[in-house]
């Protein structure tokens, strides 16, 4: 009866609100003692599979499986799971020992009994010089980790955290987030992240869920969400890529070639070309950094793709330089030019250059 | 070329700022001036009443109900609680003091479980809400006379603790719930969805952090449900039955008693409120020390 493993499962899970479909039929299965991020825009579902899975709402249809074990109406303590709330949600009238000591006392724990676990949790995540404050003198980072060992406390298989670091500056997000990393390996147990932010899903997770109206566009390892996003939605809101609208022209045997506004003769390798007819309309993403930029057409061989752009504006970014060329068609076309290599020939803005890739690196989305 | 200039004009900006509001110290608008006196003139014709009533309760026993003061004594202080003519004091203090205590339990325990019951949106929720207001709307000394009649309809003979207790509450219990309703647009209600992740039931969410972190605001319903019961006359009038609450025990003496003795009563039950007003703010003082005693010493 007992869950002893944090492996969860969603099977067909749903959730409607009146008229309003938050999660639209979403299968996953997230392994135990992963880091998982659930990510995408406001509204899109995110935060309702994290309170379905801690047994603060209940789904409309589907199964919920916590190591092996149908949870959909279990209580939290039951569900060996543990929330932290998006604005931590600390008691503000209890000092920090007893904030994290409330699940023991909830148990009836003695208080000299509870003092002791509770202290020895402020010790675990390094706040034991705070634990005779209250929450209202605490700062935004020391906040997050009285609501981590407040959570912690009660040995959950599973952490279900909700945007936990939205509420810090800039600084203070990266610091914890190694933080929150550390804390995972630390406990060894299966952590829910929800978050909007896609740098901070692709630091921490081993597998990254990204959602868009209530569906997962792509569920997978943080590298393949980035470097081989399934479609246009996924490369888009994880960025980095540019993404054409392109025709399919021919199919030959591993690649197809298509064309676009203001290209033609592009040879895209594929991994399945049965699948691809002539005159198909496709999405072909580029990365931004596997781009080169040419003053004159450069002589390469013939696995190399090139067209022709102007420069609308230069940014610099420290580790590399964002060069904005004219949009190709509808489309935003933006390259990454490392830092060192811009700078031996600076190019201007207006200038007309010649932008190639090799044709490996162009992936032909779904 | 254009940016710096931009950047300039920006860092500017607040020097300016500060010069004027540096001015503004020195020679204050005229406006500062009209707007103290009509404060001024409040504060005395709100103040200057009460104090001719409490100066004119120290005179002597040749004193009468208008100044010059004749002499300076407590005469009339002792005269107030020794003289049965003067009327029942001591009676209608101590039945005004119980029936304030019971509004202000009955007005905290009904104004939080309706504060709590009015967080979710229920069938009707708009009507109850309306009927609510409409008993705060309501002309008191109407209200009272229609529990009035309504009693001897009924044929139950009205008393301060039935009839007049619940005219008081008809204008606690609403006023009560607004200010609930005030103190819990600051509650968060992810602390009971906190206190439910960590195991804990629906009673140990109210009596852990549901109540203590309400606290404060329960004292302000007390303090109101207290003095709005206390000093209550218009819902009173026609509802105490044969026995007086104290400010009715007053309103008949201006009409019979036409000695300072009238203006040692005044003082009196102002110092009664002051005593109450204190305690309440105390019993929030310790609430508050109670929490920070936790903190180290530093």
């Amino acid at each position: 009866m007992a869950i002893e493993k944090g492996d969860i499962e969603l099977a067909g899970v749903y959730k409607r609100f009146g008229d309003f479909t938050a999660v639209d039929g979403v299968n996953l299965r997230i392994p135990d003692g992963a880091y998982c991020c659930f990510l995408g825009p406001s509204g899109c579902g995110k935060t309702t599979i994290l309170r379905m899975i801690a047994g603060h709402e209940d789904p409309t249809g589907g199964e919920i499986l916590i190591g092996g074990q149908n949870v959909v109406g279990l209580p939290p303590v039951a569900r060996r799971t543990a929330m932290m709330f998006q604005s931590y949600a600390l008691f503000p009238h209890l000092s920090v020992r007893d904030n994290v000591a409330f699940a023991l006392r909830v148990r009836g724990m003695s208080r000299a009994d509870r003092y002791r676990v509770a202290d020895a949790m402020l010790e675990r995540v390094r706040i034991t010089e705070l634990a005779n404050r209250l929450p209202g003198q605490l700062s935004g980072g020391q906040q997050q980790r009285v609501a981590l060992a407040r959570a912690a406390i009660t040995e959950p298989k599973v952490l279900l955290l909700d945007e936990p670091l939205s509420a810090l500056d800039e600084q203070l997000r990266i610091q914890m987030r190694t933080e929150l990393r550390r804390m995972q390996r630390d406990l060894g147990i299966t952590f829910v992240h929800v978050t909007h932010t896609q740098l901070e899903a692709i630091a921490l997770a081993d597998v990254v869920v990204v959602m868009e109206k209530g569906k997962i566009r792509q569920a997978a390892r943080a590298r393949d969400v980035y470097a081989r996003p399934r479609d246009r939605y996924v490369a888009e809101f994880l960025g980095g890529q540019n993404v054409f609208r392109c025709r399919v022209e021919s199919v030959n045997g591993r690649s197809v070639v298509v064309s676009g506004v203001d290209m033609s003769g592009i040879e895209v390798p594929v991994e399945a070309p049965g699948r691809i007819a002539s005159g198909q309309n496709v999405d072909l993403a580029i990365r931004r950094d596997d781009i080169r930029l040419h003053r004159t057409p450069p002589s390469q061989g013939a696995d190399w793709n090139s067209i022709g752009a102007r420069i609308q504006a230069i940014e610099y970014q420290g580790a590399f330089v964002k060069v904005i060329m004219e949009n190709v068609g509808d489309t935003e076309f933006v390259v990454y030019v490392p830092e060192r290599e811009f700078f031996e020939e600076p190019f201007e803005v207006g200038e007309s250059v010649v932008a190639s890739w090799h044709a490996e690196r162009a992936l032909l989305l779904a | 070329m254009n940016g710096t200039q931009v950047v300039e004009g920006a860092r500017r900006a607040p020097a300016r700022a500060r010069v004027r509001s540096h001015d503004d110290e020195r020679r204050r608008p005229w406006t500062f001036w009209v707007l103290a006196t009509v404060f001024v003139a409040y504060v005395l014709a709100l103040y200057g009443p009460m104090l001719c009533i409490y100066v004119l309760s120290l005179q002597d026993i040749r004193g009468g109900l208008v100044f010059p003061m004749k002499g300076l004594s407590l005469h009339w202080f002792v005269d107030l609680f020794t003289q049965v003519r003067t009327g029942d004091v001591k009676g209608g203090f101590e039945r005004s003091i119980t029936l304030a205590l019971v509004v202000t339990v009955l007005t905290v325990v009904g104004s939080f479980l309706a504060g709590l019951g009015f967080r979710a949106r229920f069938r009707g929720d708009g009507i109850v809400f309306y009927v609510m207001v409409g008993s705060l709307v309501a002309p008191g000394l109407v209200l009272g006379i229609g529990i009035g009649l309504l009693f001897q309809y009924l044929g139950i003979e009205p008393h301060w603790y039935t009839s007049a207790l619940g005219a008081h509450l008809s204008w606690t219990l609403p006023f009560g719930v607004l200010v609930m309703f005030a103190v819990l647009s600051r509650f968060d209600s992810a602390w009971e969805e906190a206190a439910r992740d960590l195991g804990a039931s629906h009673w140990q969410t109210i009596r852990w952090v549901v109540i203590p972190v309400l606290a404060p605001g329960l004292v302000a319903v007390a303090l109101f449900g207290f003095t709005l019961s206390y000093d209550e006359f218009a819902r009173t009038l026609q509802t105490s039955g044969s026995l007086n609450t104290l400010p009715l025990e007053i309103w008949s003496m201006t009409l019979n008693v036409t000695s300072p003795s009238l203006y040692a009563l005044g003082t009196v039950t102002t110092i009664a409120s002051f005593v109450i007003i204190g305690a309440s703010l105390g019993v929030i003082a310790w609430l508050q020390r109670r929490r920070a005693r936790r903190l180290p010493a530093n």
